[in-house]
C-alpha cells in the first residue's frame, strides 16, 4: 500500500562512498542561541532581499529583517529576538558578497506579535496558501534555494498534476532530511496536502532512496487517508537521483524538456524540509527562522543532525556538535559533490544549508590536473548526457560558442564527472565558468 | 606509344576541366566587395583586437566606409594609421587620447596573503567564483592571468602573483578590461604616471588584514595633492586622470606605500 | 597506466619463454627508448609533465610485443623514437595523439623494413607439448602464401593447433603469440575498470562472424573463426591496442561502432589485403574516424527531443 519501486532510472549516475552513518541514527537536536547570528539577506536563488532594519534596532523573532527584492527573491525574518549590531557585507557561502544583519540575541526568543496558527488550514484558498508560503519567506531547502511562493504558483496555463516530495538526499554525509523524514513524518504529509493543494496536484510522490529504508518505513506508515493514491517511491541509491530532472524521470518516465523546468512536464518538486517549513508556516503561522543541517565529517567529535536557527555560524554549529578533534583540512557548506568549499567557519547558516562538512587531511586531496585522455567515463556517468570531455576542451580554449552547441547550459554541476575523471580535471568548474560565460555572452548580444 | 597518348590526353583534359570549372566558379561566385573596404582594410594594423567594439579589422572597415564610422576608433593604430584613414576617407584626423592599460593592484605575494589554497582551474573567473577567490583582499589581483591570456599583443604579464601591464606594449585595446572579473583594469592617459594602487573599497583596518600595500582610507594624498587630483570614493583614494598630477611628495607620504610611479 | 603494465606482464613472461632473449632484448630496447624519447622532447618543447604517467612505458611495451624476435636492435629504437616523437609529441603529448603511437611505430617499420618487420625463418619453435617444429612463417602468413598460390588453405586446424595458438606456440610477433597471457591480461583490466567490454567484445565478435560467414560459404579457402580470433595480432591489438583510450571513441555506442569497424577491416585485410595479418591497419585507418564516431554517437542530451534531429 502505498509503496512502488522507480520502474525508471535516468542516464549516469555514480556510486561514492556515502559515509551517512556517521550522523544518520543521531536524533535531530536544538542548539541553543548562540552569541550572534549573521543573517544573509541572500538565502535564496535571485535577488537579494532588501534590508528593513538598521544598526541598533531590535528585533523579534519572525519579523521581516529584509523584504523580498523582485519577482524571484523570498522574505528574510529575524531568527531570534534581540538587537541589530551591524549591516554590513559579508560572503555568500557560494563566494560573492552580500548584505547581511548581525543580531545579538537577548535570550528571551520572543516571537513577533501576530503569529496566528491555522490548523483548520483546508478552508484556505489556493491564494492564501501562496500567500502564507510568500510571507514566511520558504525557498528550496535542498541546496539551490528557489523561492517555494514562486514554485507553488506556476502561470494559469499550466495544470501540475503531480507533486514529487524529493527525500533522496543523494548526497553522501548528509541525513538531515533522512532525519526529518523518520521523525517528522505526519508533518511532512501534512505540508505536501497543502502545496497539493495550491498547485490542484492530484498524485503526490514521496522519492527516497532504496539506502533510507527506514525513512520509507516512517513515510508510508505515517501515509494519511486523505493523501488519495499518494505513494512512496523507492529510488535505486545512486548520486544524483535527488538532482530535479532526473528525479522526475526515475518516478514518472516524464522528461523535462532541456532548458524547461519541471512545470513544463506538469510536475513540482518540493525537498521535505521545505514542505515541513511550508506546514509550519500555514499551520502555525511561523516563519522560516530555523532549519535541521547535518554537521558531520572525519574531524567532528560529535555529528549529528542540529536544529539551527539561520545565521548561526559555521564554527557555533561545529562547537555545538563537540568541536574537532583532529585537523581540518576542508570546509564544505553543503554535501561532498555539490557544496561550497569555505575559506574558514565564519559562515553563517542559511535556508540552503543541508550540510556542514569537515573534512581531515587524509581526505583531502590536491591534484594536479592532467590532459584529457579521452577514457569516455565522464560521457558514461553524466546524468544529463553531456560530453563533459570535449566540453572541458572547449571551455579551455574559451571557444563558448561551441561549447553552447554541445549543450554546456544544460550542465546540472553534479559533478559527477569530476569525481570520476582519472586525469583529475577540474570539469565542473569549467562547466560552471562555461555557462557563466555563455549567459554573459548572451546577455551582450 | 597509344598509353603515352592516352595518358597525356587524361591527364590533360581533366587539368583542362578543373581549370576550367574553377575560373567559372571565380567568375561566377564571387562575392561582390566595396573595393573602398579593402583599402581601409588594408591601412588597419590587422592585430583584430576588437578595441574599436567591432568584430575585428574587416568589420571596422566596412562601418568605416558604408555606415561613416569614426576613424579614430583604432588606438593600436596610433597617429599614422589616423593620418592615412583620413586621407583615404577624406575625414578629418582627431587623434584620440592615447590610453594605456593599468592593473590598479599592488597586492604581490608578499603583500597580499591567501585565504585557502586554490586547486582548480588557473583562471580569473573561475578563481573569483570560487568562494570568492583566494586571496584575502577581496579586490586584488589574483594572478591567474586571464587579461594575460587575453592581450593580443602579450603587454600583460604575470609578476610575482600579479599582473603588470607594459605601457609600451599596450595597443589600448581594452580586451584585459572586459576580462578581469574584478574589474581592476583601468584605461589611463599614457602621459600619466602616478598611480594608487588599489582597488579595495573597504575600510582601513579590513584593508590592513587583507593587504599591507592597500590603500587605508587615511586622505593624506588627497590633501597633498594640487586640484584635487586625487580624491575619496568611500574609503579609496582614486586619481583623477583629467587633473596634472606629477607630485612625488604624496607617494613619499603614502603610509601604505600605495601610490607609485609607473 | 600501471595496471596495463601488469596486464601486459603474462604475454611478456610467455614470451620471454618461447623467444629467449630477443623477447627481453627488444622490449628492454623499446621500453628505454619510449622513455628517453618523451623525456627528451617533452623538455625540449618546454613541457613539465614528467615521464611518471608511464605511458611512454606502455607504448614501448606494446611496441615491442608488435615485433618479431629477430628484429635488430637499432629498428626497434627507430621505431621507438618515431612512436613517441612523431605519433604522440609533436600532436601535443599524451590525450592528444589521434593514432596509437606503438602502431603508428610499427606499421612504420613495417613499411620501412619489409624484410625484416616479415621475418621469422631462423627460429625453432622449442614446442612445450613434446614435438619440434621449424616454420618458416606465422600461419596467417602460410594461409596467405598457400591460398594466393594454390587457391586451398595449406593444412588443417583441430583441436592440437588451436591449444597450440592458444599457448602462444607459434611463429609470429613477441607479444602476440599467446591469446591465453593475452585474455588473463584483458579480465584484469577489465576487473581494474582500465577498460570497458565494448571495443574487445564488438571487435572479436565481428571478426568471428564475418569470418564465420566467409568460412560457412568456402570452407577450403578461408579459415575457419576460432583461427581468426586466436592467431595473428587479433588479441593484442583488441585487447591492448584498440581499447587506447586516447584514440579510440568515448561513447559507448561509439566504442561498439569502432570495435565493429576494426573487426571488419581485419577480415578484410587478412583475406583480400596484400599483407597477412590486418589488425595494426584496421586499427589506424579506425584511429583516423575517432572523432568522426564521437560526433555522430552524442548521446541524445537528457531532456532533448527523442528521435528529432540532433542538434548540431
Amino acid at each position: 500500500m502505498g509503496f512502488i519501486k522507480a520502474k525508471y532510472n535516468a542516464p549516469g549516475g555514480v556510486h561514492p562512498a556515502y559515509h551517512k552513518d556517521l550522523a544518520a541514527e543521531q536524533p535531530i537536536v536544538e542548539m541553543p542561541l548562540p552569541a550572534s547570528l549573521v543573517v544573509s539577506m541572500s538565502q535564496h536563488l535571485g535577488k537579494p532581499a532588501t534590508p528593513t532594519v538598521k544598526k541598533g534596532d531590535s528585533v523579534l523573532r519572525g519579523q521581516v529583517i529584509g523584504e523580498s527584492a523582485g519577482f524571484i527573491s523570498a522574505a528574510v525574518h529575524a531568527p531570534t529576538s534581540g538587537t541589530v549590531k551591524l549591516v554590513a557585507p559579508v560572503a555568500t557561502a557560494a563566494g560573492p558578497q552580500a548584505t547581511a544583519i548581525t543580531i545579538e540575541p537577548d535570550g528571551e526568543d520572543t516571537w513577533v506579535e501576530g503569529i496566528s496558527p491555522c490548523p483548520n488550514w483546508q478552508a484556505l484558498g489556493k491564494k492564501e496558501i501562496v500567500e502564507k508560503i510568500a510571507a514566511a519567506g520558504i525557498t528550496g531547502m535542498g541546496g539551490a534555494g528557489f523561492p517555494t511562493h514562486v514554485k507553488v504558483s506556476p502561470p494559469p496555463e499550466t495544470e501540475i498534476d503531480t507533486l514529487i516530495l524529493n527525500g533522496a538526499e543523494c548526497e553522501p554525509y548528509l541525513t538531515a532530511d533522512y532525519r526529518l523524514m523518520v521523525e517528522k513524518a505526519a508533518e511532512i504529509w501534512q505540508g505536501a496536502l497543502i502545496i497539493a493543494k495550491a498547485l490542484d496536484a492530484k498524485t503526490i510522490y514521496v522519492a527516497i532512496e532504496d539506502n533510507k529504508p527506514q525513512a520509507i518505513a516512517a513515510m508510508q506508515e505515517a501515509l494519511p487517508a486523505e493523501a488519495g493514491d499518494a505513494q512512496v517511491v523507492e529510488l535505486k541509491t545512486e548520486y544524483p537521483q535527488g538532482a530535479e530532472k532526473q528525479q522526475i524521470f526515475a518516478v514518472t518516465g516524464r522528461e523535462v524538456p532541456a532548458g524547461g523546468l519541471p512545470l513544463n512536464v506538469g510536475i513540482v518538486v518540493e525537498n521535505v524540509g521545505t514542505t515541513l517549513a511550508v506546514w509550519d508556516a500555514v499551520v502555525n503561522g511561523r516563519p522560516l527562522t530555523e532549519r535541521v543541517t547535518t554537521v558531520t565529517g572525519g574531524p567532528v567529535a560529535k555529528p549529528g543532525n542540529v536544529l539551527a536557527r539561520l545565521g548561526t555560524t559555521t564554527a557555533d554549529m561545529v562547537e555545538f556538535c563537540g568541536g574537532t578533534s583532529g585537523a581540518v583540512a576542508k570546509i564544505i557548506s553543503g554535501g561532498p559533490m555539490m557544496g561550497f568549499a569555505q575559506a574558514d567557519m565564519s559562515g553563517p547558516t542559511t535556508k540552503t544549508t543541508s550540510g556542514l562538512l569537515l573534512l581531515g587531511p587524509e581526505s583531502v586531496h590536491a591534484y594536479e590536473s592532467m590532459p584529457c585522455i579521452s577514457c569516455g567515463r565522464c560521457v558514461g556517468v553524466c546524468p544529463m548526457n553531456l560530453m563533459p570531455n570535449e566540453l572541458s576542451q572547449f571551455l579551455e580554449a574559451e571557444d563558448y560558442e561551441t561549447a553552447e552547441e554541445y549543450n554546456v547550459m544544460d550542465c546540472i554541476e553534479c559533478g559527477c564527472c569530476a569525481f570520476e575523471c582519472p586525469a583529475h580535471r577540474p570539469l565542473v568548474q569549467h562547466m560552471r565558468r562555461g555557462k557563466t560565460q555563455v549567459m554573459i555572452n548572451r546577455r551582450n548580444q | 606509344m597509344t598509353a603515352v597518348i592516352q595518358t597525356a590526353i587524361t591527364i590533360g583534359g581533366a587539368g583542362l576541366a578543373c581549370g576550367g570549372l574553377l575560373a567559372l566558379a571565380a567568375k561566377f561566385l564571387a562575392v561582390e566587395e566595396d573595393p573602398r573596404v579593402e583599402e581601409v582594410n588594408e591601412i588597419l594594423p590587422g592585430a583584430n583586437c576588437g578595441g574599436c567594439a567591432y568584430a575585428g579589422c574587416a568589420a571596422y572597415a566596412e562601418a568605416i566606409v558604408l555606415e561613416g564610422a569614426a576613424i579614430n576608433l583604432c588606438a593600436p593604430g596610433g597617429a599614422e594609421i589616423l593620418n592615412k584613414l583620413a586621407e583615404a576617407t577624406g575625414q578629418t584626423a582627431q587623434q584620440a587620447e592615447h590610453k594605456v592599460a593599468i592593473v590598479l593592484c599592488g597586492g604581490e605575494v608578499e603583500h597580499a596573503p591567501r585565504k585557502f589554497d586554490y586547486n582548480g582551474v588557473a583562471d580569473c573567473q573561475a578563481a573569483h567564483s570560487t568562494g570568492g577567490g583566494d586571496k584575502a583582499c577581496t579586490y586584488g589581483c589574483l594572478g591567474y592571468a586571464s587579461c594575460a591570456r587575453a592581450c593580443p599583443v602579450g603587454a600583460i604579464e604575470i609578476i610575482n602573483g600579479i599582473a603588470k601591464v607594459h605601457p609600451d606594449l599596450c595597443i589600448s585595446c581594452q580586451a584585459c578590461v572586459k576580462t578581469c572579473p574584478r574589474k581592476l583594469i583601468k584605461m589611463v592617459p599614457y602621459a600619466r604616471k602616478i598611480h594608487v594602487m588599489c582597488s579595495s573599497k573597504d575600510k582601513g583596518p579590513a584593508v590592513k588584514k587583507a593587504c599591507t600595500v592597500g590603500c587605508i582610507g587615511c586622505t593624506i594624498c588627497t590633501k597633498l595633492a594640487e586640484d584635487e587630483a586625487i580624491k575619496m570614493e568611500g574609503f579609496l583614494a582614486v586619481v583623477d586622470y583629467d587633473k596634472d598630477l606629477d607630485n612625488d611628495t604624496v607617494i613619499e607620504k603614502c603610509p601604505p606605500n600605495c601610490i607609485v610611479r609607473i | 597506466m600501471l595496471d596495463v603494465i601488469i596486464a601486459l606482464v603474462p604475454a611478456l613472461l610467455v614470451s620471454v619463454t618461447f623467444f629467449g632473449w630477443n623477447a627481453l632484448r627488444l622490449t628492454l630496447a623499446c621500453v628505454i627508448t619510449c622513455l628517453a624519447a618523451e623525456a627528451l622532447s617533452r623538455k625540449a618543447m618546454g613541457r613539465n609533465l614528467g615521464i611518471d604517467d608511464l605511458s611512454a612505458v606502455i607504448t614501448g611495451m606494446l611496441l615491442a610485443f608488435n615485433l618479431p624476435p629477430t628484429l635488430p636492435t637499432w629498428m626497434a629504437v627507430v621505431g621507438s623514437v618515431f612512436a613517441i616523437v612523431i605519433c604522440k609529441q609533436l600532436f601535443g603529448g599524451i590525450g592528444y595523439n589521434p593514432f596509437n603511437p606503438a602502431l603508428a611505430g610499427r606499421v612504420m617499420l613495417l613499411i620501412s623494413f619489409p624484410v625484416f618487420m616479415t621475418r621469422w625463418s631462423e627460429w625453432t619453435i622449442p614446442s612445450p607439448i613434446g614435438m619440434d617444429a621449424v616454420t618458416s612463417a606465422t600461419p596467417l602468413g602460410l594461409v596467405k602464401t598457400a591460398v594466393t598460390s594454390t587457391g586451398a588453405l595449406p593444412f588443417t586446424f583441430d583441436g592440437a593447433t588451436m591449444l597450440q595458438l592458444l599457448v602462444g606456440n607459434q611463429n609470429g610477433c613477441i607479444g602476440e603469440v599467446s591469446a591465453a597471457a593475452l585474455l588473463l591480461g584483458g579480465i584484469y583490466l577489465l576487473i581494474r575498470r582500465c577498460i570497458t567490454w565494448h571495443i574487445p567484445v564488438a571487435y572479436l565478435a565481428t571478426v568471428a562472424i564475418f569470418s564465420g560467414i566467409l568460412w560457412i560459404h568456402h570452407p577450403q579457402q578461408n579459415l575457419p573463426p576460432h583461427f581468426h580470433l586466436l592467431s595473428g595480432g587479433l588479441m593484442l591489438g583488441a585487447i591492448f591496442m584498440a581499447t587506447d583510450m586516447v584514440t579510440s571513441p568515448v561513447t559507448k555506442r561509439g566504442m561498439l561502432v569502432f570495435g565493429g569497424g576494426c573487426g571488419i577491416l581485419t577480415v578484410l585485410i587478412r583475406k583480400w589485403g596484400g599483407y597477412p595479418e590486418g589488425v595494426s591497419f584496421a586499427i589506424l585507418l579506425m584511429n583516423a574516424i575517432t572523432p568522426l564516431i564521437n560526433r555522430a554517437t552524442r548521446p541524445r542530451v537528457f531532456g532533448a527531443p527523442k528521435g528529432g534531429k540532433k542538434q548540431a
